[in-house]
């Protein structure tokens, strides 16, 4: 396998004079869909913020296509070519769907390709194009957030529990955004706590328990051990559909 | 400015109604003036003249109130670009006092042009080297922010006290500039009328930048959420320096323009309207420019109106101003949204 786009070594992150993330190693494989699954509080969102530099890791590396990112600022990250869809969404409520889109679109106007392919994963985002965000409802914010993230092509996007407050259909809207942008030769890192979704979109998976990684990897030996799932994510499969 | 929902059902285009309740009070409050000054070219005049001080303190307060709205930074320091703004534009207009006095609008504008940008241009310099010694080090420090910018406004004071002495110095308003347009009963003066025309013109200038422009776009998503900013590969201190600039320099504009409506320059100028800056963008929500332009045209009237009809409460009604507002909306008139 070729060299990981993305790795983490020994990562340490303090919040405040708070111990978060205790050296959470794992591996991000170029083009996969990498899962990364725990516990509420278990340290997801900080790691992802931790790539972001959001956070300033207090120890170990974060290495980008073999260099080492962690120290600078969070524009230059992501104009290395990672984009952030936070847990949170934030949205610019003031804005128009086309700004916050405008917005992201940092290499100049939007291209209209790109455009009508979004519009076909969310046509709620067409409909929708000249109101405020702010008058969107929580699933039309995430695909918003989403497709912040991808109006333009990126090397690695980092999503934050994008099925959350989704309805089912939407979710494979979601599903399938996915997998398409996977064959367009984006690398997805997903955090998520629905298991029948990271299941069929996951190629990897790394499992975090209390700011350590406790479990790596293939998405399918996970899914196909109920008992590994209930020892990992204290849950089963059926007691979570 | 923002914007409410009616509903967002799924199929129906949610009702995105604009938020004009506090568009009301401007009209609202002129017209119960009305009556009670029961004089109606002495109430013209007060309107013009209140207009006239609101749009004054706008040019003062609009930089302030995006700096705090993008990088939650209290600067009480503010009043000193005002202040040295007055000073710098008295400095180049007064070795020309001739040319101010010319009965020419070509001479006067020929000084009082040059003024204003000089006043500008050394505001928006000072605003920058505030930024980098004084604001840097303290981003994200609420208390260290105001004791640090509070003591730069009094080493400013008192900078301004060695440059340019301790006496307040008269400031004649050019001829052109001077006296009234007569209209029956009506005097309209000039001054104020050039006041509202600059105030307004500055202020759909903001408008058309914040509201057509990436750059535009990208502080009002700043004053949003400055982390996602970030995220998408802006960077956000850049943005920040270059409003301070901007409102600095505003900032000077005002003080020139404060000058010249007083006719005298005084250090203590800056720190004396600060406190209705501070009113003021505290009314309008922190952070909107919509509702600072309204809030500095709401003290305004309220200044000229009470002053008119007793004046002994003068002092008192701004400050009651904001009480009744924050009542009424306590993030003030347009709260932005947050994170
Ligand atoms: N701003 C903060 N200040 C202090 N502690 C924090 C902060 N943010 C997170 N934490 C703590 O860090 C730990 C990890 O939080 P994190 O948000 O990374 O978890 P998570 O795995 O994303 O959880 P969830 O599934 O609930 O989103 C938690 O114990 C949390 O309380
Ligand atoms: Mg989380």
């Amino acid at each position: 396998m070729s060299e990981p786009i993305l790795s983490l070594r020994g990562l340490n992150t303090h919040i405040a004079q708070y111990h978060i993330l205790h050296g959470v190693e794992f591996d991000v494989p170029r083009g996969q869909l990498t899962m990364l699954l725990g516990r509420n509080g278990a340290g997801k969102t900080t790691t992802l913020r931790s790539i972001m530099g959001l956070w300033r890791a207090s120890a170990g590396e974060i290495l980008f296509e073999g260099r080492n990112i962690a120290g600078l600022s969070t524009p230059e990250i992501a104009r290395l070519g990672i984009a952030y869809v936070p847990e949170s969404m934030a949205i610019f409520a003031d804005l128009t769907v086309k700004e916050n889109l405008v917005l992201a679109a940092r290499n100049g106007p939007l291209d209209g390709a790109r455009l009508d392919w979004l519009f076909g994963l969310f046509p709620a985002m067409k409909r929708f194009w000249t109101l405020p965000a702010g008058v969107l409802s929580g699933g039309q914010k995430q695909m918003l957030a989403v497709s912040r993230a991808i109006v333009e092509p990126r090397k690695l996007l980092l999503v934050d529990e994008p099925s959350k407050g989704l309805a089912p259909s939407i979710i494979a809207n979601m599903i399938t955004a996915f997998r398409e942008l996977k064959q367009g030769d984006t690398t997805i890192l997903l955090v998520e706590q629905n298991f029948n979704f990271a299941r069929q979109l996951g190629d990897s998976v790394a499992v975090m328990d209390d700011g350590r990684i406790v479990h790596r990897g293939s998405m399918a030996a996970l899914a196909s051990d109920a008992g590994l799932q209930q020892k990992l994510l204290g849950l089963s499969l059926d007691a979570h559909q | 400015m923002t914007a409410t929902v009616k509903a967002a059902t799924a199929d129906a285009l949610p009702q995105v109604r604009t938020d004009r309740l506090p568009l009301l009070i401007l009209p609202v409050v002129m017209l119960l003036a009305l009556p009670a000054i029961f004089d109606v070219p002495a109430w013209l005049t007060l309107t013009l003249a209140g207009l006239a001080m609101g749009m004054m303190i706008f040019l003062m307060a609009s930089g302030l109130t995006l700096v705090f709205g993008l990088m939650d930074v209290l600067n009480f320091g503010h009043g000193a670009f005002i202040s040295v703004g007055a000073f710098v534009g008295a400095s180049v207009m007064l070795p020309l006092a001739a040319w101010m006095q010319a009965d020419s609008f070509a001479l006067n504008m020929a000084v009082l042009l040059p003024g204003i940008l000089a006043a500008m241009l050394v505001s928006g310099a000072l605003g920058y080297g505030f930024e980098r010694i004084v604001i840097a080090p303290v981003y994200g420090q609420h208390l260290k922010q105001i004791l640090i910018t509070m003591g730069g406004l009094i080493v400013a004071e008192q900078a301004i006290h060695v440059v340019w002495g301790p006496d307040q110095i008269p400031l004649p308003r050019p001829t052109s500039l001077r006296g009234a347009f007569i209209i029956g009963d009506v005097a309209i003066e000039k001054y104020r009328l050039l006041a509202v025309a600059v105030g307004l013109l500055v202020f759909l200038a903001m408008m058309l930048v914040l509201n057509r422009t990436k750059l535009g776009l990208l502080i009002r998503a700043g004053v949003e959420n400055r982390e996602m900013v970030e995220s998408l590969g802006y960077r956000i201190k850049r943005l920040f320096v270059g409003v301070f600039v901007a409102g600095s320099a505003l900032a000077g504009l005002g003080g020139v323009m404060w000058a010249l409506y007083q006719e005298t320059v005084t250090a203590s100028m800056g720190m004396q309207v600060m406190v209705l800056v501070f009113i003021v963008i505290i009314i309008g929500g922190l952070g909107s420019v919509g509702g600072c332009f309204i809030g500095a045209l709401l003290v305004g009237l309220t200044a000229n109106y009470v002053g008119f009809l007793a004046p002994k409460l003068a002092l008192g009604s701004n400050i009651l101003l904001m009480v009744l507002i924050l009542l009424w909306r306590p993030q003030g008139l347009y709260p932005v949204a947050r994170r």
